[in-house]
């Protein structure tokens, strides 16, 4: 498994080395949002909810446009047909993609979390950055887990740059929910506040549940 | 010669395909309404029928990538879809598209399939090799021509030396030179139990053992090759 889900993961990253689809967008995707915000808004400064808001809205929506690319060459290229005659566990698909797109928010994150200070942040976030890393990571997860399996059932569908955002954004109600009110005291005025336990322990078990779920059936999405 | 028609063991190895009543729908389509037939192991069995007649659905099926609905199918002694699990890594697919990702080399992508089905690297140079591939190994597949495609398509689909061969038309985009290239993995002379799908009546029967014939899904012919005609394979198609 472990050596599968390695292989896929490499081969997925050459991929992006070479086309440059996914984390390119993203990222000019995120840069763009924020600079409409800043205009938008008409603030020269945003913090707390408001700021925890546009921050995930703005990577949720960013995630989307990876989501679309993620099984595209699998679908197209004949991927899933090479990958399902080879005798492996079919669930490493699942935990490289998912792994694969965790990556590639955090490589855009390395970009978009910085301009968001530059642009729209008030507060300075350096004090807290280990609790934000540790909120981006978790939501990352959710992001990813979530993603990957609906991108999975998507895929396989005539409108699936449709489908795919249509199911996937509702079931990642909670995860923005969460990561958004454990973000807001981080990036409050005057100082950040404390980390919210209670909403990274809802992202945390939120991650939990989607991963075991989609462990657990992503080998049927595969079937014919 | 008489020696070996003596020399019949006293269990024949077992079928390597054994298919009863195989039926596979696609909404209201039959694609393949109640296909029996028995391929013995290391013959070659060539399937002839017009587009739309069920040939590549019948590869699939027997690839494990599309599951019987009706009937039965026995693949290496692996019952499907029940034991498809236990098939996988033992059959070697060549379609019309080569599966292999576009934007990488063709060493590459044969490094990945190496990864999947546990093959040694050294393995990769070999095929490379057969099919005089090796100068070209680091070029992306959408920078080859359909032929070459075709050439590296072979080397995946051999790279595991698996011994069922699913060729649904192998030599479509392949000139003289290179069919003769790949005769010796992919030809009679690889030893290995195949399923060729084919428009060509003449070539297929040439390298035939038992010569199927679909016809909207149902079995039209089903004969010993030696007893058909180029006659018999054409009225397939009027």
């Amino acid at each position: 498994m472990r050596s599968t889900v390695a292989a896929i993961l490499r081969k997925d990253l050459r991929l992006e080395l070479r086309t440059f689809e996914a984390i390119p967008s993203m990222t000019l995707f995120s840069l763009t949002t924020f600079v409409l915000f800043h205009f938008g808004l008409n603030e020269t400064s945003v913090e707390g909810d408001l700021a925890a808001g546009v921050l995930w809205v703005t990577l949720l929506f960013a995630a989307i446009l990876g989501l679309n690319r993620l099984f595209v060459a699998e679908e197209e290229q004949g991927g899933f047909d090479g990958f399902l005659l080879a005798p492996v566990d079919r669930t490493a698909m699942f935990v490289a993609k998912a792994t694969g797109l965790f990556l590639f928010l955090a490589l855009v994150e390395l970009v978009a979390v910085p301009a968001f200070t530059i642009l729209l942040l008030g507060p300075s976030p350096w004090a807290i950055l280990p609790e934000l890393i540790l909120v981006l990571a978790l939501g990352n997860a959710g992001i990813a887990v979530v993603g990957t399996l609906v991108a999975g059932i998507a895929v396989r569908t005539r409108a699936r740059d449709l489908i795919g955002p249509l199911i996937t954004l509702p079931l990642l109600v909670p995860v923005i929910l969460a990561a958004s009110q454990a973000t807001a005291p981080l990036l409050a005025e005057g100082g950040a506040q404390a980390l919210p336990g209670r909403w990274v322990a809802v992202l945390g078990i939120y991650d939990l549940i989607f991963g075991l779920v989609a462990y657990g059936v992503f080998d049927f999405l595969l079937e014919d | 010669m008489t020696a070996a028609i003596n020399s019949i063991p006293a269990h024949p190895p077992p079928a390597a395909i054994v298919l009863e009543d195989l039926t596979r729908v696609f909404g209201e389509r039959i694609a393949l309404d109640e296909v029996s037939l028995t391929v013995e192991a290391g013959t070659t069995l060539v399937v002839f029928g017009p587009n739309g007649a069920g040939k590549s659905t019948l590869l699939r099926i027997l690839a494990t990538l599309l599951r019987p609905q009706l009937g039965t199918a026995r693949v290496l002694g692996h019952e499907l879809p029940r034991e498809g699990w236990a098939l996988r890594g033992k059959v070697g697919l060549l379609t019309h598209e080569p599966l292999l990702y576009r934007d990488l080399s063709v060493r590459e992508n044969l490094r990945f399939h190496a990864r999947l089905h546990g093959v040694a690297a050294g393995r990769i140079d070999e095929v490379l090799a057969a099919t005089k591939l090796t100068d070209r190994a680091g070029d992306p597949i959408r920078a080859l021509s359909r032929g070459l495609a075709q050439r590296a398509a072979v080397c995946r689909a051999i790279l595991h030396d698996p011994p069922l061969l699913l060729l649904d038309e192998p030599r479509a985009n392949l000139d003289p030179a290179s069919v003769e290239l790949v005769e010796p993995l992919i030809g009679r002379a690889s030893g290995r139990t195949r399923v060729i799908t084919s428009h060509d009546p003449r070539g297929g029967l040439a390298e035939a053992d038992v010569a199927l014939g679909l016809r909207g899904g149902r079995v039209e012919l089903l004969r010993d090759a030696r007893e058909v005609t180029v006659e018999d394979v054409g009225a397939l198609y009027g």
